[in-house]
């Protein structure tokens, strides 16, 4: 696996051949998984892909049918959720409304019989960790989106959980409180030390807060990973396609060199792309290249420089200027394919037209090639 | 686990057991089996001393005594012009509190008419006696101003039973219509006039349409409380007042003739029920949506 | 029609003058009750022969027995009171175990049980007393003959006119709290278990105080209809007459001005009771 325990401890979360079935479906499918102490763990998926089933069977609200889950080295069947060492920041965050900021934070201490001025001393030591102190007294529809964020944490961590777990916690937040919240929740998870596992359907929260990802689909895992093995090495053309922008062809394999493979896609165009996992010549095949993999040139000159690379025509279809992420569409000329290319920084393709003729390129090392996966997929 | 699953198993069906309980005694011990028992007892005849028969007598006394008739057909007539008339008179004001008041002189207005029935029924039946007896505010007032020849008597007349029933009634109506023009969207109506409807069409194409499970309900409730009304018919009717509620209570309190109470009982529970039924079928309206509107 | 559409004069004058007539309407009966409890004359009638507290501390002596003398109308307030109470309390608990039937718990014939507990509401007022006075006559006549038991409750009295009352109050505090568990948001409670919470600890620190405002409302309106009913209660009443059966037959006899006094008092009463539920929401909306 690859999440290696540190220093021999046992990891804080093991999941071990967990199977959930609802009436008509496997929810959770045959899956195992490590969380090592102190790492943050993103659990990635498309909305129905079991994650939130997982999530709740870690936290107890569902038992799993067969499998293991064990959180500190103990073993969690038949133990309810109020007893487990694991404590959730929910979607909604599910503040109680009837009560105020700090006994918000203290009710789980409250529940454990902790002393009423130990528990307010503990409550307001927490939010001033949080950077909330001082506001205690608040009513929990005072605070703003964030503010709600890292009350529903500190309300979780001042009970000192082995494993804090995050249902899309920032799902409800906009663009750019996402933005800095993700940030934040990246320096507590540090700052406090404590295990998360969190769950989300956005590849770019998953790829920047996580030391591993699991990625999920269907009710198993596609591939486990650190951000940048997802990123780079997608074991699966589901990952590939789920993880970060590609541009995806599916066609069918005319050859297969080593680790090369000729392509000729279905819609008439013949490229080249790195093996992944086995592919037979003739086989129907899915591949991925990267929009920052391609290059584009004003002529066929410019890509001179790039060896062993094919260049390609194209005519620029429309350009998505996004500051840093500024891209342009591209049509391949002989197969109109619609083709994603970055553009570099420099700015110096700012001045591009539509309907203007180029020429562009791709490392075949960073594109890849998988066996077409199953009509349903 | 298994055994901890079986225990809360148990502990499941106990809670399940308690909370039935106290639904299923109340429902069954104070509506279902009184009404069955009173349907028995309408259905049956003394024909000694404690001894009874199996008998249609009770509703054939019904049908063959043409007062009981009168009386019947008179209430439920009464009770639907009351019904008309609160819903003409409700719906204005309705309107006036959701669309036509601004900020917070709506909820003040919706208040302000709540607050008459915040007091009991007896006491405004009260001020309306005050109000319209021969020697009452109104007839010396009408008298006072030459209108009528000294003070007339302004009780005991079907028009003030109206008045006493519409009043009572009102804010059964009010509530729900309140409810259902609060949820109309003001941009349809604007956008029904920049279409270039004429207002009547709007109220009819627009309102009414979205409104109509409001007025249902009010309706239902109005007629059914007005048919099964007592204080304000007999009060502000007097002797004249020939409602069928009275000519249950004779029957059951004075009379003691409890097989003929009980099958009036039954002819107005099954007339209320007609309305209620009628009114849903005819607005196409749901009885649970209807009453959780109420 | 709204205010964004023009609205020609007349319209904009005929709805004033709608709304004023409107007014006038609903408040004159009560004014005129208010009016003349002080007015001294021994009919509740005009004309206006000044100003007189007679019809609240008058006794005996003075020929006019005011309210705060008159024993039957002071016991009738009492009894009304203690039947508001009862049925207060039976029908917000037992309403609020049926909102946790309906809302939490899964069993057969669930619809039909939730369409039945909607039925009271749409039998008039008259039918469920003699129906429920039937009833419990034959229940008491049953154990009288057969094991010479005398259920004495069961005949007209204060406890039948609880019962009778509660039959269709309890409907609506279902309704009411029902209406409010449903808008619940089940997470709270699995973030209460998830923070180490027991059941009955979730229920009582989260579901209930959540509950709350349901709570004094039905409470609120199940105390006012009980206190105000008249069409069971007249069906049902024994020999202790609450308020409004009182009234209702001093009405019918040609009453005194001290039943506008008593009225007064009621108004001023609901008055209070209304403005401190209006504090309460405004408290919980600041």
């Amino acid at each position: 696996m690859a999440a290696v325990s540190a220093a021999g401890a046992p990891p804080d979360l093991e999941a071990r051949g967990v199977v959930k079935r609802f009436a008509d479906h496997v929810a959770v499918d045959n899956v195992s998984f490590n969380v090592a102490r102190g790492s943050f763990f993103s659990i990635l998926g498309p909305s129905g892909c079991g994650k939130t089933t997982l999530l709740r069977m870690i936290a107890g609200f569902i038992a799993p049918d067969t499998g293991d889950i064990q959180i500190g080295g103990r073993s969690m069947a038949g133990v309810a959720p109020n007893r487990r060492p694991v404590n959730m920041v929910f979607q909604h965050l599910a503040l109680f409304p009837m009560m105020n900021v700090a006994e918000n934070v203290a009710f789980g201490l409250a529940r454990r019989g902790v002393a009423r001025v130990e528990r307010n001393r503990k409550a307001e030591a927490m939010l001033e960790r949080v950077g909330l102190g001082g506001a205690g007294a608040k009513r929990v529809d005072e605070l703003s989106g964030g503010q709600r964020q890292r009350v529903a944490i500190a309300r979780s961590l001042v009970l000192e959980p082995t494993l804090l777990l995050l249902d899309e916690p920032l799902g409800a937040l906009d663009l750019k409180l996402r933005e800095h919240m993700k940030i934040e929740l990246k320096q507590l998870q540090s700052a406090f030390g404590t295990t998360f596992v969190y769950i989300t359907h956005d590849q770019s929260e998953a790829l920047v807060l996580s030391d591993h990802v699991g990625v999920m689909n269907r009710g198993h895992f596609e591939q486990l990973g650190t951000p940048q093995e997802l990123y780079y090495a997608p074991a699966t053309p589901f990952v590939a396609a789920f993880v970060g922008a590609n541009n995806r062809m599916t066609g069918k394999a005319s050859a297969v060199n080593g680790e090369m493979v000729e392509v000729a896609t279905d819609s008439g165009w013949q490229i080249r792309a790195r093996r992944n996992g086995p592919v037979t010549a003739g086989s129907m095949v899915e591949a991925f290249v990267r929009p920052e993999a391609a290059t584009i040139g004003r002529t066929s000159a410019d890509l001179a420089a790039l060896p062993g690379q094919m260049v390609h025509a194209g005519e620029v279809e429309s350009l998505l200027f996004d500051g840093a992420n500024s891209a342009v569409l591209v049509r391949e000329v002989t197969s109109r394919f619609e083709f994603r290319i970055a553009l570099p920084q420099t700015g110096r393709y700012a001045d591009l037209k539509v309907g203007e003729r180029i020429a562009f390129s791709f490392d075949p090392e960073r594109a890849a090639c998988f066996a077409a996966r199953a009509a349903h997929a | 686990m298994l055994e901890a699953t079986a225990t809360a198993d148990w502990h499941r069906r106990l809670m399940l057991g308690l909370l039935l309980a106290p639904a299923l005694l109340w429902l069954f011990a104070l509506i279902v089996l009184p009404h069955l028992d009173l349907a028995l007892l309408s259905f049956r005849e003394p024909v000694a001393p404690r001894v009874y028969q199996p008998s249609l007598a009770q509703y054939r006394t019904f049908f063959t005594e043409p007062l009981y008739w009168h009386v019947f057909v008179r209430t439920a007539t009464l009770s639907a012009i009351a019904t008309a008339l609160t819903l003409l008179i409700a719906f204005p004001v309705a309107w006036t509190i959701t669309k036509l008041a601004r900020g917070r002189m709506g909820a003040l207005l919706f208040v302000v008419c709540l607050i008459p029935f915040w007091v009991s029924e007896t006491v405004r039946t009260l001020g309306w006696m005050i109000l319209l007896r021969e020697s009452g505010v109104l007839p010396g007032l009408l008298a006072h101003l030459g209108l009528t020849n000294g003070p007339v008597e302004l009780l005991y007349h079907d028009a003030t039973i109206l008045v006493g029933l519409v009043y009572t009634s009102l804010l059964f109506m009010v509530v729900p219509l309140v409810g259902s023009l609060e949820s109309l969207d003001n941009s349809l109506i604007e956008a029904a006039y920049d279409l270039g409807s004429s207002g009547f069409a709007i109220l009819r194409k627009i309102v009414i349409p979205h409104a109509a499970p409001g007025i249902t309900a009010g309706c239902i409730v109005v007629f059914m409380l007005t048919l099964g009304n007592y204080l304000t018919p007999t009060l502000l009717g007097g002797k004249n007042s020939l409602w069928f509620t009275e000519q249950i209570y004779s029957q059951f309190i004075t009379r003691f003739n409890w097989e003929q109470g009980a099958a009036f009982g039954f002819l107005l529970l099954a007339l209320s029920t007609a309305m209620v039924w009628l009114g849903l079928k005819l607005s196409g309206q749901r009885f649970s949506d209807v009453m959780r509107r109420t | 029609m709204i205010p964004s559409l023009p609205r020609p004069f007349w319209l904009r004058a005929s709805t004033a003058a709608f709304l004023v007539a409107f007014l006038i309407f609903l408040f004159l009966p009560l004014v005129v009750v208010a009016v003349f409890a002080f007015n001294n004359a021994n009919y509740p009638a005009p004309p206006w022969n000044g100003f007189t507290l007679d019809w609240f501390l008058g006794n005996e002596s003075l020929g006019r027995v005011g309210l705060f003398k008159d024993s039957q109308l002071l016991a009738s307030i009492w009894t009304s009171f203690v039947v508001a109470c009862w049925v207060t309390v039976l029908s917000v608990v037992v309403g609020t175990a049926n909102a946790f039937l309906m809302e939490r718990a899964k069993f057969p014939g669930k619809g039909a049980l939730s369409m039945l507990m909607l039925v009271p509401l749409v039998i008039p007022g008259v039918i469920l007393g003699i129906s429920i006075l039937a009833f419990a006559s034959r229940v008491a006549d049953f154990a009288s003959d057969v094991f010479g038991l005398e259920l004495d409750f069961l005949r007209p009295g204060l406890p039948l006119v609880v019962l009778g009352q509660f039959s269709y109050i309890v409907a609506i505090a279902t309704l009411t709290i029902s209406a409010r568990l449903k808008r619940f948001d089940r997470t709270l409670e699995d973030a209460a278990l998830n923070l180490g919470a027991t059941q009955p600890a979730v229920l009582r620190t989260i579901t209930l105080p959540y509950l709350r405002p349901a709570l004094i409302g039905s409470a609120a309106i199940a105390f006012l209809m009980s206190f105000e009913n008249f069409n069971t209660t007249l069906m049902l009443v024994g020999a202790d007459s609450p308020l409004t059966i009182m009234m209702y037959g001093r009405m019918r006899e040609g009453a005194t001005p001290v039943l506008n006094a008593v009225s007064l008092f009621l108004m001023v009463a609901s008055a209070l009771l209304a403005l401190t539920l209006m504090r309460r929401n405004d408290r919980k909306d600041a």
